[in-house]
């Protein structure tokens, strides 16, 4: 039979290994250390299509994470998409910024780009960006690419 | 015709037999439960238990998670550097891990290292009379033999799920940064944009959280059960591996499809 002491000492260091993994998975593995609980402000805006936005989907400016998508609906009356999306507190981004659908990569996952605008007064929670660019849609882009072709292919023959 | 009838009656009997048995073994898990509060005031029978089902199981979970990893940056390199993206190998890695292999294989090797433990050790105590012995004395064997083994296995498995997982991670990152040579700022950075706190890794937890409970659950049960044979215990021995690593791999299909539906 073990000694109650050793067998204490084993535990407890069983336990401290199993807490510090725990802690490595949270801090190095997960994004808790960039993602501390910090205020944020909900801005929403409407866009023609979203293309293949997700929840939680990554809202970048100048490239900087700021915020992440919180909701994804569909406005009935306009018909089109509203994402709402929550940005840290500390980044204040003036009226006039305007949001654009991006893609990282060109097979990566897409986010939202802001690009500030020049306005003085600053957004605050629960503003609605009014200029908006939708998704690139891979489809649409290559459809227009060959009716161009056609167009000038005419062009030529006359 | 009495062939028929002869093998109507077997597959009765062995429906309600399983049926008795699931049920027998709900009112076990109950009676545990509601049994449990001595081995929280004496706290010293649970970390007994924890050493046998917890602190012995380290050297093989820490082992086959190193292992792991490491297999992951090999096989994920060859992969990735396919399409160009061998910095991803740092999010293959850990999202593989931290979502199901972690989980789940860590759950198949505390079953066979930990729960057959269980299971043959209260077989045979049931054996050889010891539990029938402590009700002679007035003490209950699922309050002193049952409970804290039960609660030592739900405090073990998520502490080995989660160090297999980080020595896992980091089998991936020798083999992908130090062996083959994979940028190791992309490599972290990567990871740590797509690994989220409360998607990948949490879900991790509570599934071997779940598997856990349902390890030691039937490890506890069928030792309890057990007839009081040497061929006896080493059935129900069997049966537990068997059974809890169908009972994990099933659970995690079920978690699986609830957790991660891609929105």
């Amino acid at each position: 039979m073990m000694k109650r002491k050793a067998l204490d000492l084993w535990v407890g260091v069983f336990v401290a290994i199993g807490l510090g993994a725990l802690l490595f998975l949270a801090l190095k593995v997960g994004n808790l250390a960039s993602f501390s609980a910090a205020e944020t402000y909900l801005v929403k805006a409407n866009f023609d299509n979203i293309g293949g936005l997700k929840k939680r989907a990554p809202v970048k400016s100048a490239g900087v994470v700021v915020g992440r998508v919180e909701d994804i609906v569909f406005d009935t009356e306009a018909y089109e998409a509203t994402v709402a999306f929550s940005i840290d507190k500390r980044y204040e981004f003036p009226r006039d910024t305007s949001a654009k659908i991006l893609t990282s990569g060109l097979l990566g996952e897409q986010y939202v780009g802001l690009t500030a605008g020049g306005d003085a007064a600053k957004l605050k929670s629960g503003d609605k960006l009014k200029i908006t660019q939708s998704a690139v849609v891979l489809e649409n882009l290559i459809s227009q690419f060959l009716f161009n072709k056609a167009a000038d292919g005419n062009k030529d023959n006359k | 015709m009495s062939a028929v009838i002869g093998f109507l009656e077997q597959l009765g009997s062995r429906a309600t037999g399983s049926i008795h048995r699931l049920g027998f073994a709900s009112r076990f898990l109950l009676l545990t439960l509601r049994n449990s509060g001595m081995c929280f005031r004496r706290f010293s029978l649970v970390v007994r238990e924890i050493y046998f089902a917890g602190v012995l199981s380290l050297i093989i979970i820490l082992v086959s998670g190193l292992f792991v990893g490491m297999v992951l940056g090999l096989q994920g390199y060859d992969t990735l550097v396919r399409y160009g993206s061998s910095s991803a190998l740092g999010v293959l890695v850990a999202l593989s891990l931290v979502r199901e292999l972690g989980p789940v294989v860590a759950g198949l090797l505390f079953a066979s290292r930990a729960g057959s433990a269980i299971t043959a050790e209260i077989g045979l105590m049931k054996a050889t009379e010891q539990l029938a012995a402590m009700e002679m004395m007035a003490v209950d064997p699922i309050a002193r033999v049952i409970a804290p083994r039960f609660w030592a296995g739900v405090i073990s498995m998520p502490l080995l799920a989660a160090m297999f997982s980080a020595m896992g991670v980091f089998g991936g990152y020798l083999v992908g940064v130090r062996l083959i040579g994979v940028d190791e700022g992309s490599f972290w950075s990567q990871m740590q944009a797509a690994v989220d706190f409360h998607e990948d890794i949490l879900n991790g937890v509570i599934k071997s959280v779940v598997f856990g409970v349902a390890v030691t659950w039937i490890a506890v049960f069928e030792g309890y059960d057990a007839p009081p044979t040497a061929e006896g215990v080493s059935g129900a021995t069997t049966r537990t591996v068997v059974t809890s690593s169908l009972a994990i791999l099933a659970l995690d299909f079920m978690l699986t499809a609830f957790m991660f539906r891609g929105d």
